[in-house]
């Protein structure tokens, strides 16, 4: 559950920096509202949002925070990689390692929270 | 470019309260009942997702200025504070792996910040610029 709420977090935060250019260079508190209802990639990324925080509260019913928490630095990965795919940005050896590094860590946690 | 102390200090203090929101989720999440009632009355969800959003509003006045290339590993320094809070409040116990796992996550995002780290003002957008991007909005 807490993995697909990082996925949905990261496709948030993906649409909601692609939605952000339709608001102009300095956006009044009243053109970002505005915005934020209008612009269909703004709206999706928050509405995104809110479900990936309901669904870390549902995963926290059971789960330990100790170990839920952690798991949310994936989010960073799939960021990541989805502005490879979306934005062009640039792959290098320092994005690779910390993705596998952060990868294997959450890995530990996974194998942890079975015992 | 320098990193100034104040920024680091924005994004410590967000990662701070961001990890008491972690707390006061998990207790509110403890104490979750489907029903529009008990959701009202749930203060400590409410308390829990203010100071999620807060820490938003901390983060992004911390990166306005600065190399995200320091301020980005700070950022997940709040899986350690977690794990602190989750031992004295929660009392839930603090195995091996755990401190493993979140050692690997801190030094993987040091990584990620040294890749993406640049901060660019034309052209593409960085990963880690891209995760803020909704940040930058809330504080306005």
């Amino acid at each position: 559950m807490v993995l697909v709420c990082t996925v949905i977090g990261a496709a948030a935060q993906v649409l909601i920096k692609k939605g952000t250019v339709a608001l102009g260079e300095n956006p009044t508190m009243v053109e970002t509202a505005l915005g934020i209802l209008t612009t269909r990639d703004l709206f999706a990324g928050y509405a995104l949002l809110g479900i990936s925080t309901v669904l870390l509260v549902l995963a926290l019913r059971q789960g330990e925070l100790s170990l839920l928490y952690p798991v949310l630095t994936l989010t960073y990965v799939w960021v990541t990689v989805l502005s490879m795919i979306i934005f062009h940005d640039s792959m290098n050896v320092f994005k690779v390692a910390g993705i596998s590094i952060i990868i294997a860590g959450v890995a530990v946690l996974g194998r942890a929270s079975r015992q | 470019m320098n990193t100034p102390i104040s920024s680091m200090l924005w994004v410590i203090g967000g990662s701070v309260i961001g990890s008491f929101g972690a707390v006061y989720l998990k207790l509110g999440a403890e104490r979750l009942q489907i029903n529009l009632r008990s959701l009202a009355v749930n203060w400590r969800l409410a308390v829990g997702i203010v100071f999620y959003l807060l820490s938003s509003v901390l983060y992004t006045i911390g990166v306005k200025h600065g190399e995200l290339s320091v301020l980005y590993p700070l950022v997940s320094v709040g899986s350690i504070w977690t794990l602190l809070w989750s031992k004295l409040l929660l009392g839930e116990k603090l195995t091996k792996p755990k401190f493993v796992a979140v050692g690997m996550i801190l030094a993987g995002c040091a990584l990620l910040g040294l890749g993406g780290g640049k901060k660019e003002t034309t052209g593409t957008p960085t990963a880690a610029e891209t995760r803020h991007a909704g940040r930058d909005l809330s504080a306005r």
